[in-house]
């Protein structure tokens, strides 16, 4: 079987692919007639002036020159790119859903006990004792898990100035902790993958505010110490944050709550197959043990006397989104965890680390870490994993994470996740071994089936041009 | 149907022969062997969550959000409903947009690329500044990303964030999380009849300002009408201006750098969401001089291998995933699916469209203020000022026992102080505006 495919490549103007908006037609209105004072308003207004036909068009070629999930296997690593179940987007259409923000609890009643209930869906699962739905994203969750860490400490009268984190760890960490105000100290991996506990109780002090760790880590593998790393953590005062990107691998099988974490947060855009959208919206719930819930964002849900009702937790770190995040996101999370159920979570977590066992096993790549749940990590070897993954694109399949954690050289970090069956994976891995038998020459020239050809990463940082009224000063 | 997910997920596809023959390939004789875990910690999979069919949970979840009262809603303060054209949900729903991830391999995903960049365009045009980013997450998280950059780029050691004494209470309190860690502190400005007042800004504000926010329209949807000024003396005090609007009041507002704002932010989900109980799009668009200091994703044109103009993330090295702990946010996922929408919106309604709703907003509330104004017990507007979709009336009954009087007669507004109630209009509850002043003069005399 040789693997063909080719995207669809609209070329209608002799700048580039399909024409931008502003190339097809642009009008200038004046403000003439708008009632305000001229000093207020401006003189005229020059943007796209399309017809819904010609616009209809545009996007649906577009939408034509990108690859999504439905278009075929997408094995980002730490990503999960599930398929995304059709009817979680009927149900987030419904006009009910639709409400403004400063509604009445009263007259909201419906949209509170959904929330409430994913609430508990989420505590149940993660093992945790309450759960905020506010952050809009992962990243914005472990913000809201350091607001949270900072809150306990300072309560306590325990400044504390540190965050240790693992070197393989996603640079939202990082950043996270940053943002927070904390130094971050890094935790060096151990030479299984996992975390060092030396390297551990070297890192560890009376400064620790908080872990953070991932566990699968970003190898795929399990910290098998982990009540020993939480002892340690706790012994120093410290708190273990849960980063839940890979929890797609535990579910059913082990919560980060019984783990001995004290905070995690939830991506319900991955484990949870609410879409991605091509960089968002996602959703980044977290969850806390009983003794840190005094501390979460305002409001909170919880269910009083004639209902359910808003209130704002005792100690509350106060907000990190102008309301309760991404709402509709979190309709489409509950709805489908509950077409799941407990046979559905864990069935999904056993085949997404049976794929990952399988794909690893057809791929020639070295995997040097083992043994891995939900996602691997092999070895491009001598080939530059970037150059693997734009090759890849020409067999009609999404390539790997590449070039990280740098613990592997030259990473090709895999995740199919469970949503593909076994001729699909076959079909990856040929990708993967056509391009491994495959010379430098032929990957230097990919990719040469997708709907542009090897775009010039260095020519758009040196030469900005972010809008189309940056090109036309250009040219 | 609900037998068929007593075998586990209805989205894995496996037959239970492919099971059998992966395990064999693998050399397991189970699953459970693959799962590398320490009993202690071991967790037996009893959620307590009952699967359920999805006829069922169609049902359920549309009998959930029935409970929710039907009402009209006249409210606004940051949140707004305008009519979303078919057009953005048919073509955002595709599942090329839809199930895609962030555009980290270019070449595959010309397509979202080409719609943000179009995306980051049109706010170039809006707001006059050179650089938009691909979104933030709402107006709030924006404002506090803004408070970081000017934290950032400026040179002095000031520490103080200035805000208008009116805002959104929800905007401050995200604004005063993301300024903590960074060292600054909030402080606010007062106001004069719903504008800024200059003269206690200008007493204010000192070189230990850092950034002074201002919005337009405001909270209370008066359009701020010294913008110009409150540019200069931020320059005076070598801070800068961060101006909060969106996309729609952009239309026909004064080009935001022309009144000196060095950045602009706000929720331009405005265009191609609706209210969606409070989701947004953070509106994030700056100076290029400021292009490296940027938070989130910037797309750029490029060229590829056959010479051709194409599209791709750009900048990079400023993105949590490079820089880590010295990156300019922690921001990833971001909102860039509301992005395609809010574009296709603003496409779909074109430069008069966009003049022509903005005016709307303009002569919507000018007119339902006058007649509530009529009305025994109602004063409309409070200020005296030019609104957009919203304005303030007082009135003489308290305004919770009015709020909730309207709301048994199937209306929402907010009431905003002891006497003060909100309300706002736009074209998607102008059909009730009779109903609500008929509603409005049985609750307010």
């Amino acid at each position: 079987m040789t693997l063909e495919y080719t995207q669809a490549r609209w070329n209608t103007d002799e700048d580039g692919y399909e024409a931008l908006l502003s190339e097809k037609n642009e009008e200038t209105v004046e403000t003439d007639d708008v009632p305000l004072p001229d000093d207020l308003k401006r003189d005229e207004l020059t943007l796209p002036e399309l017809s819904e036909p010609e616009l209809a068009r545009h996007y649906t070629r577009l939408s034509q020159m990108n690859y999504g999930v439905e278009s075929g296997p997408y094995p980002l690593g730490s990503c999960t790119m599930k398929y995304n179940p059709k009817f979680t987007e009927d149900v987030a259409a419904l006009p009910s859903a639709g409400v403004h923000p400063d509604r009445s609890p009263e007259s909201i009643q419906g949209t509170l006990e959904l929330l409430h209930r994913l609430e508990d869906q989420l505590a149940r699962i993660g093992g945790m004792d309450a759960v905020t739905l506010q952050p809009p994203a992962g990243a914005a969750g472990e913000f809201v898990g350091i607001l949270i860490a900072k809150a306990y400490h300072e309560s306590r009268n325990d400044e504390r100035s540190e965050v240790v984190i693992p070197d393989a760890a996603h640079g939202t960490n990082f950043a996270s902790a940053a943002m927070g105000g904390y130094d971050v100290v890094e935790l060096p991996s151990g030479e299984d993958g996992r975390v060092d506990l030396d390297a551990l109780e070297a890192a560890l002090s009376e400064e620790t505010a908080a872990l953070m760790l991932t566990n699968p880590n970003t190898l795929g593998l399990f910290e098998r110490d982990i009540e020993e790393i939480a002892g340690m953590v706790h012994d120093v005062g410290g708190l273990l944050y849960y980063d839940g990107a890979n929890l797609n691998a535990l579910l059913g099988r082990a919560r980060p709550g019984d783990m001995g974490f004290d905070v995690m947060h939830y991506n319900v855009h991955k484990t949870f197959a609410t879409p991605h959208g091509g960089g968002g919206p996602g959703a980044g719930p977290v969850g806390v043990s009983e003794e840190l819930a005094e501390f979460l964002p305002n409001p909170h849900v919880r269910e009083g006397d004639g209902g359910y009702e808003l209130y704002e937790p005792e100690s509350s770190i106060g907000k990190v989104h102008g309301f309760m995040g991404n709402w509709l996101v979190l309709i489409k999370a509950y709805a489908y965890i509950a077409r799941l159920g407990d046979s559905g979570l864990s069935d999904a977590s056993a085949k997404a680390v049976l794929n990952a066992n399988y794909l690893a096993s057809q791929v020639e790549y070295d995997t040097p870490y083992e043994p891995f749940h939900h996602e691997f990590v092999a070895s491009a070897g001598e080939q530059d994993a970037a150059d693997v993954a734009k090759r890849m694109l020409d067999y009609g399949v999404h390539p790997p994470t590449t070039k990280w954690p740098e613990l592997v050289s030259e990473a090709l970090m895999t995740e199919p996740t469970e949503v593909e069956n076994r001729s699909s994976l076959d079909r990856l891995a040929q990708a993967f071994n056509a391009v491994a038998g495959e010379d430098r020459e032929a990957i230097e020239a990919a990719p040469e089936r997708t709907a542009a050809g090897r775009i010039d990463q260095t020519e758009a940082a040196r030469n900005l041009r972010l809008s189309w009224r940056a090109l036309d000063e250009d040219s | 149907m609900t037998t068929q997910h007593s075998r586990g997920s209805p989205f894995a596809p496996h037959t239970d022969e492919e099971t059998a023959a992966m395990l064999a390939a693998v050399g397991a004789e189970s699953v459970e062997e693959l799962f590398d875990i320490p009993d202690p910690v071991r967790f037996d999979g009893e959620f307590g969550i009952e699967p359920r069919g999805e006829r069922e949970l169609r049902a359920e979840t549309r009998a959930l959000l029935g409970r929710n009262d039907d009402l009209t809603e006249f409210l606004g303060r940051g949140h707004y409903d305008h009519y979303v054209p078919s057009l953005v949900d048919h073509l955002a729903d595709r599942s090329e947009f839809l199930t895609s991830y962030t555009q980290y391999q270019p070449e595959i995903t010309q397509g979202f690329l080409q719609v943000l960049f179009e995306y980051q365009s049109m706010l170039v045009e809006l707001t006059g500044l050179e650089v938009a980013n691909c979104s933030m997450y709402d107006a709030a998280t924006a404002l506090g990303e803004a408070a970081t950059l000017a934290d950032r780029v400026r040179e002095t050691s000031g520490s103080t964030v200035l805000v208008p004494e009116l805002m959104r209470e929800e905007r401050r309190s995200v604004l005063e999380n993301y300024t903590e860690g960074a060292g600054l502190s909030v402080e606010t400005y007062p106001h004069d009849d719903a504008n800024a007042d200059l003269d206690a800004l200008t007493e204010i504000a000192s070189e230990e300002t850092v950034m002074i926010y201002a919005e337009s329209p405001t909270v209370r949807g008066a359009i701020e009408e010294r913008l110009g000024e409150i540019g200069d003396l931020t320059d005076a005090n070598d801070a800068l201006f961060v101006l909060g609007s969106d996309p729609v009041a952009l239309s026909v507002l004064e080009e935001p750098a022309a009144v000196g704002a060095d950045v602009v932010i706000g929720d331009a989900a405005t265009l191609g969401l609706g209210t969606s109980y409070g989701m947004g799009l953070g509106l994030f668009a700056t100076r290029e001089e400021f292009v490296r200091q940027v938070p989130g994703r910037l797309v750029g044109a490029s060229t590829d291998s056959g010479g051709e103009r194409t599209y791709t993330l750009t900048l990079q090295t400023r993105e949590q995933h490079i820089r880590r702990e010295r990156a300019t946010s922690n921001i990833c996922t971001n909102q860039a699916w509301v992005a395609l929408r809010t574009a296709i919106h603003a496409a779909w309604l074109g430069p008069s469209g966009l003049v022509d709703l903005a005016t709307e907003c303009l002569e919507a509330p000018a007119e339902l203020a006058e007649r509530l104004d009529d009305l025994t017990g109602v004063k409309a507007p409070v200020h005296d000022r030019h609104q957009f979709r919203e304005f303030v009336a007082r009135t003489d009954q308290p305004a919770e026992a009015v709020r909730e009087t309207l709301e048994g007669k199937g209306f929402a507004v907010h009431a905003i102080d002891d006497h003060l109630v909100q309300v706002c209009v736009t074209e998607t509850n102008t059909e009730r505006t009779d109903a609500l002043v008929t509603a409005f003069r049985e609750a307010a005399k």
